[in-house]
């Protein structure tokens, strides 16, 4: 992988923290407010089934994720395990898809 | 008295206790100056100047690196006690001498070398001190290469790659420097894993250069010149 690729994922990284921190806060500010009344799957449902927004919303933060989560862990893998090269790359690669996966899984889960 | 522990041998070796009479002003150079001179001539160790100009005499004391011959004993002594060992991620040629060629290699790997358009038949390039890239550049020049930095850097003992703190800040210096036409390339050098990405921004290098330059701010500077050129499209 070269520099500029290399520059590119720092970018990438620092950007969707950027979301994150937004997606965060609504999120968290989203949970106290709703679960004034108590909780229940009924009240969730309701409020994102067929919602747009909040699919567009949470299909954000899992995108958000599958960027962030990966870039952070090239690091680790490589300063704290010493793994690097294309085995890395490639298993990162399919890592995000997994969180893209899972996390679009759970996000159409609440909206269909 | 002082008991001072010092390393011998390369990196698989160990300390030797010596006694050391404590004296007025000492530096800790002043005591392995004395151990070499009076109680084992085989002792290792690289000096120059002694008045903190040339970066030759760094040493890790009780486990922090210094410039020895700026260093009181006073200030890092404790209990009478006193360890000093050679400068952490570089190799250990004997006792408290280490290889500096992978730290200057790096420089150079980092385009640390100036490279102007004016020929000496030209009159001098005018650059004004007051201007925002002089102040950026006065802020990191009075590097004396002694290591420091780069032997408490984290990111180094972590990634062999890592070009480390001094020679980006150096490449900063040049980066600014308005005389200087290789700075594309310079960036180009400085981008990425081995280089200014890498920085977690500990800052463990601002806190120990005993010329209280900061190649933190230097590393953030880059960082953000190598994203404009990436969003440019001239990286």
């Amino acid at each position: 992988m070269n520099a500029k690729t290399q520059t590119f994922l720092w970018v990438a990284q620092r950007a969707s923290a950027a979301v994150l921190g937004i997606c965060v806060l609504v999120h968290l500010a989203t949970m106290v407010y709703a679960v004034r009344g108590g909780l229940s799957a009924a009240e969730i449902l309701g409020r994102t089934r067929g919602s747009v927004a909040w699919l567009v919303f949470y299909s954000l933060f899992v995108l958000a994720i599958a960027v962030h989560v990966p870039i952070g862990l090239r690091a680790v893998l490589g300063e704290w395990l010493g793994w690097r090269g294309a085995a890395r790359e490639w298993g990162l690669i399919l890592f995000a898809a997994l969180l893209g996966w899972m996390g679009m899984r759970a996000v159409l889960g609440v909206f269909l | 008295m002082m008991q001072v522990k010092v390393w011998r041998g390369k990196a698989d070796g160990a300390f030797q206790e010596f006694e050391v009479q404590r004296h007025a002003s000492q530096t800790v150079l002043d005591v392995v100056t004395y151990i070499q001179r009076a109680l084992d001539p085989t002792l290792a160790y690289r000096f120059a100047c002694r008045v903190g100009m040339c970066g030759s005499c760094a040493m890790t004391v009780n486990g922090v690196a210094r410039w020895t011959c700026r260093t009181h004993v006073d200030k890092v002594v404790k209990n009478d006690q006193m360890e000093i060992a050679p400068l952490r991620n570089l190799p250990v040629i004997r006792d408290l001498v280490t290889d500096m060629r992978e730290f200057f290699d790096k420089w150079a790997k980092a385009k640390g070398q100036f490279s102007g358009a004016l020929t000496k038949n030209e009159d001098f390039q005018k650059v004004k001190p007051d201007s925002p890239a002089r102040v950026a550049v006065d802020a990191g020049i009075e590097c004396i290469g002694c290591a420091v930095c780069y032997s408490s850097c984290d990111v180094v003992s972590w990634n062999p790659e890592y070009l480390g703190p001094a020679a980006l800040n150096r490449a900063w210096t040049l980066v600014k420097d308005e005389r200087d036409t290789h700075s594309m390339d310079r960036l180009r050098a400085v981008a990425g894993d081995a280089g200014c990405h890498s920085c977690h921004t500990h800052m463990s290098c601002t806190e120990r250069c005993p010329k209280q330059i900061s190649p933190t701010a230097a590393i953030a500077g880059l960082k953000r010149e190598v994203s404009l050129a990436l969003f440019r499209k001239t990286l």
